[in-house]
């Protein structure tokens, strides 16, 4: 029996390898190594789609009307896409949630809690400026609140696994519920507005004070912070010191020991980041969409996220795409529904099976020689 | 099973109408309501054979499918957040819908009004009764049943079936409907019975079967020998109380068969009525009333007929108070205190549909259990 | 009834510690036995679900509750195999699939489930145990399942062969040290599989339990996490089978505590009540783990230990 320390960090390959240095620097070799990055979920995903046609099939279902249906649902008419879109914004935000941790070797899926308890706090923290101050530095303050509290939700996993030990997973989806409890028990209780007799909430913003859209469109804000907060953590997790350090400690927690990196204070700020972002989310859910806080704050969407991340393989640069895709799908739930007879819960299915069948691809890298550089193909 | 009714040339001809409509983007006015042609689309909270909540509106849609000339459609699981703004507006504009059912409380406010404003050829009516009229859009529209009526029948007989005087109520969430019923079991079962008590638990949501379970379990184990509930599946709590040897209160649709012992009777909306005056005031294109709301008196609650456990005594009372609602008697009728602070909270007499009842968040002197 | 509330609360415990844990115990055993392995498998979730639709849809159709329940099990072996092969292949993380196969198993459950949630299956009956009593709360809080017996029984079991047998030496090696394992000729996948597969059964059977015993019925929202708790638990319980029974009837008392609470008069706060066993998981979580010495009797080759 090991007496190693809990906290080891052998490497995790969520995060896989950094691509292997190109001998010369040259790009074509950068670009084949690189491609393998894309090309290989992209035959995941194909794979997940054959075996969900097949799965269609066996019911007696089209998997032709199937891809018209999410085509015209998610993305065929301007409406659809924006209703994708909107959809596509809180998951932007909740994968985030999970990626920034997963560069430091955590997996974190308190996303949700995160973003409840964030939209909780900022949608509190308005209570005493409605009517006083005007709306722009209200809402900046609320924002910032949601982050704070959302920071610290799922900070409080990270420092509980830093400094005991706890298992980060189960921590932070623990807090997830304990968060919901918290949120309900002050909105049905003693932060209820008591002007709405049937839905507890908070005392609601008000449209003055609320995110508008962005102008020509239907969608709200959210989605442009959404993506600029990927750039910019993108940015942070490749080009800044920190960044680095949070990568060398994912992939091996002794060596960073070892180098003197404060492992501690990277693991707690990178988990404040994450809970920031969910924070965010539930910023933008009670400002732009809800109004207010209530129990409609615990949609999902932290889940969800936690697919888009995976599915991006935890890179803020493709949590975007990923996220609008997703955005298509769900959104064209409504429809497949309607047309198809099709239970709600086929989205879900869908959803599961890209996420195994990714997964499962994962043991693909590495495997095929196209990839490498040419010198490296000759080596057995 | 219900939903699985799409035959090919249904889906052929939904999907060319919808590809044509979309593509030429006709404009809102074309959708006439002439009598060959309305489309209603319904959005449920959440499934539709939950054996509750959901079912008593799809059993009525159901109904509304057999109307000539009438379409439905139906999307089930919406929670209520933007989403249920896409699928409403999905279903105009794809579905052609020229009517829209939201079901759920928190459909309204903003979404259905923000929705109502932007389509104004396009009825909107939401289950509860929030409709303004001074502040909202006048296709909008609110439509509800006083279930706290059906309650109210359901507590007389309780009251007369009852030996241990003690009837338990499992509630989902202390909001003003879920409180009415329960003042109103009460008040049912103190009017035939005045040394009758209710005694309830909370469960915190709509729908946990555990907790459902042991809340009811609880209950029994407290005294409880009748009880009822406010949960959207009312499922759980009928059988575990059938399992126990109790009897047993219905809520939202018939779980008579669920409890072939210890069923009395059970508190049903009858959204049919409704229903089907909505699709025949479209096809006689006449405008749609936007704040429909009453009880026994216009027949939009029922009471599910009695079961095995309903005494002669009860069965006769729970009648009499029928006839009673439909002529309108106050069930509120004052002096009433809360049973926490003492203070009076029902001064006089309220009428049955009385707004003021719609703001209650208080529990009667009489009712074990807090609010929060 | 008319006895003392605190004796109420106290009997609804035990009742709830019989009635509740039954399902948490099925789970957590099943999951102890794949990560003494070495494995996690955070997807039991979704074998919960999925079992409690397969055993509820299996009872309604064959008429025999026992049947369902078996078939549950093969259910949640079927989605324990899929694990276990997944995670077989060379860089898979097992946290990442278990999330998926959760995710994975939940839709399968509630899209083939929906035509069972409004018919009556057959339900799983209660050996009364309580006949001696006169209180007819406690008469109904000893009313208890086979399912508890067999669970309790399982545990014994595997206690006992994991200490005494040749397979339980295996399965302990290639959960201490895979090196080891493999220097001794053994297949370390081939382990696993097996062991995630037999939790996976056990799983499955633990949903069996939720809708055909209790609460006894099937819909979309029967499991409130009870798979991540019963991972959870075994942490708690050391991963030590017997430990994991008692583990599993605290929490099946810290369930009933809320409702039996505001049955007596106890009312505020029931909110907190409610996430009682959350708050109780996080804290013995928090209490059992230490940065300084690495869990004891955790196996050593758990991916959540390094």
């Amino acid at each position: 029996m090991s007496n190693a320390p809990l906290v080891t960090g052998a490497p995790r390959d969520i995060v896989g390898p950094v691509a292997t240095p190109a001998a010369g620097s040259d790009f074509a070799a950068r670009f084949r190594a690189n491609s393998e990055y894309v090309v290989i979920p992209l035959i995941a995903l194909l794979i997940a789609a054959a075996l969900f046609a097949v799965f269609l099939m066996a019911i007696g279902k089209s998997p032709v009307d199937f891809v018209s249906y999410v085509w015209r649902g998610g993305f065929g008419t301007s409406f659809s896409l924006q209703n994708t879109l909107q959809r596509s914004a809180p998951l932007i935000l909740t994968a985030l949630a999970v990626a920034i941790p997963a560069r430091i070797g955590l997996i974190m899926i308190g996303g949700e809690g995160a973003l409840v308890l964030g939209g909780f706090a900022s949608a509190v923290v308005a209570i005493p400026m409605l009517g006083r101050v005007p709306p722009m530095p209200t809402l900046i303050i609320m924002a910032i609140f949601a982050m704070i509290v959302g920071g610290f939700w799922v900070g409080l996993a990270g420092f509980l696994r830093y400094a005991r030990g706890v298992n980060e997973t189960i921590s932070s989806l623990l807090l997830t519920y304990i968060g919901i409890a918290i949120m309900n028990f002050f909105v049905e209780g003693a932060l209820r507005d008591l002007s709405d007799p049937n839905k507890p909430s908070t005392k609601p913003l008000g449209k003055a004070y609320m995110v508008g859209v962005i102008p020509g469109t239907e969608v709200h804000w959210g989605i442009v912070f959404g993506v600029a907060l990927c750039i910019a953590l993108y940015i942070l997790m490749t080009r800044t010191t920190f960044g680095f350090a949070a990568r060398v400690t994912g992939g091996n927690f002794r060596a960073a020991l070892a180098q003197g990196l404060p492992v501690g204070r990277l693991i707690v700020a990178c988990s404040a980041i994450a809970g920031a972002c969910a924070g965010l989310a539930g910023f933008f859910e009670v400002a732009a969409i809800q109004g207010r806080a209530n129990a409609s704050l615990a949609a999902g969407y932290g889940f969800t996220g936690i697919l888009v991340s995976f599915l991006a393989r935890h890179n803020p640069l493709a949590i975007p795409v990923v996220a609008i895709l997703f955005g298509g799908l769900v959104a064209s739930g409504g429809l497949i529904q309607r047309r198809m007879g099709l239970p709600d819960a086929t989205v879900l299915v869908l959803q599961g099976l890209i996420f195994v069948v990714l997964l499962t691809s994962e043991t693909l890298y590495g495997r095929f020689s196209m990839f490498k550089p040419p010198a490296e193909r000759d080596r057995t | 099973m219900s939903g699985y009714e799409f035959t090919r040339r249904n889906l052929l001809k939904s999907a060319a109408l919808s590809a044509a409509g979309a593509s030429l983007n006709l404009p809102a006015f074309s959708r006439a309501f002439a009598a060959a042609d309305l489309t209603v689309g319904i959005v449920y909270v959440g499934a539709r054979d939950d054996f509750g909540w959901n079912q008593a509106h799809a059993v009525a849609i159901k109904s509304l499918k057999e109307v000539p000339g009438v379409k439905v459609v139906e999307e089930e699981n919406v929670p209520e957040t933007d989403a249920v703004s896409k699928s409403m507006e999905s279903m105009i504009n794809l579905d052609g819908a020229g009517l829209i059912l939201a079901t759920s409380f928190g459909y309204y406010k903003p979404f259905v009004l923000d929705l109502a404003k932007k389509y104004p050829d396009v009825q909107f009516r939401h289950a509860a009764p929030l409709w303004n009229k001074d502040t909202d859009p006048k296709n909008a529209g609110s439509y509800f049943g006083y279930l706290n009526q059906a309650h109210y029948v359901n507590g007389v007989a309780a009251g007369l079936c009852t030996k241990t005087n003690k009837i338990g109520f499992v509630a989902a969430k202390p909001i003003a409907s879920v409180l009415s019923n329960i003042n109103s079991v009460l008040l049912g079962a103190r009017s035939v019975n005045p040394n009758a008590s209710v005694r309830v638990i909370f469960t915190g949501d709509w729908s946990m079967p555990v907790r459902e379970a042991e809340s009811a379990n609880a209950l029994v184990d407290a005294g409880c020998d009748v009880i009822t509930c406010h949960v959207d599946g009312p499922k759980v709590v009928i059988e575990t109380a059938e399992k126990r040897g109790v009897m047993s209160c219905g809520h939202n649709a018939s779980q008579a068969p669920l409890a072939p012992k210890g069923f009395i009777t059970g508190a049903e909306y009858k959204w049919i009525t409704i229903y089907k005056g909505y699709a025949s005031d479209l096809a006689a294109g006449k405008t749609l009333p936007n704040f429909l709301i009453g009880g026994y008196e216009v027949d939009f609650v029922q009471n599910t007929p009695f079961g095995a456990a309903a005494t002669d005594p009860a069965k006769k009372a729970a009648l009499a108070a029928i006839a009673g609602l439909k002529a309108k008697k106050p069930i509120y009728v004052g002096p009433l205190k809360d049973n926490k602070t003492g203070k009076v909270v029902i001064d006089k007499t309220y009428d049955n549909l009385d707004p003021y009842l719609d703001k209650m968040d208080y529990l009667l002197e009489g009712v074990v259990g807090s609010t929060t | 009834m008319n006895e003392p509330a605190i004796l109420t609360v106290l009997i609804a415990m035990l009742g709830g510690a019989i009635r509740v844990s039954t399902p948490f115990m099925f789970v957590s055993l099943g999951e102890c036995l794949t990560e003494k392995s070495g494995r996690v498998n955070l997807g039991l979730e979704g074998t919960l679900v999925l079992g409690a639709m397969v055993a509820y849809a299996f009872s309604y159709h064959t008429g025999s509750p026992w049947i369902g329940v078996l078939a549950a099990g093969v259910a949640g072996s079927a989605l324990g195999a899929m694990h276990g092969s997944i995670c077989g292949l060379p860089r898979v993380n097992d946290v990442a699939v278990g999330i998926a196969m959760m995710l994975f198993g939940v839709g399968v459950a509630f899209f083939f489930g929906k035509p069972y949630i409004q018919p009556e299956a057959p339900r799983l009956g209660s050996i009364p145990l309580g006949l001696w009593s006169d209180s007819a709360s406690l008469k109904s809080a000893l009313q208890v399942n086979p399912l508890f017996f067999i669970g309790i029984a399982l545990a014994v079991v595997m206690a006992w062969s994991l200490r005494n047998t040749r397979w339980g030496l295996v399965v302990r090696t290639v959960g201490d040290s895979a090196a080891a394992a493999r220097a001794m000729g053994i297949s370390v996948n081939f382990v696993r599989l097996m062991t995630t597969t037999v939790g996976g059964f056990a799983a499955g059977v633990g949903g069996a339990f939720l809708s055909l015993s209790y609460p006894g019925s099937w819909n979309q929202g029967l499991s409130s996490g009870q798979g991540l708790m019963a991972v959870a638990l075994v942490i708690f319980a050391r991963w030590d089978p017997l430990r994991c029974i008692a583990a599993a009837l605290l929490f099946g008392a810290a369930g009933a505590i809320g409702p039996s609470l505001q049955s007596i008069g106890i009312t505020q706060g029931y909110y907190f009540f409610n996430a009682a066993p959350y708050i109780l998981t996080l804290g013995i979580m928090i209490a059992t783990s230490s940065a300084k010495h690495s869990a004891r009797d955790m196996p050593g080759e758990l991916s959540i230990a390094k």
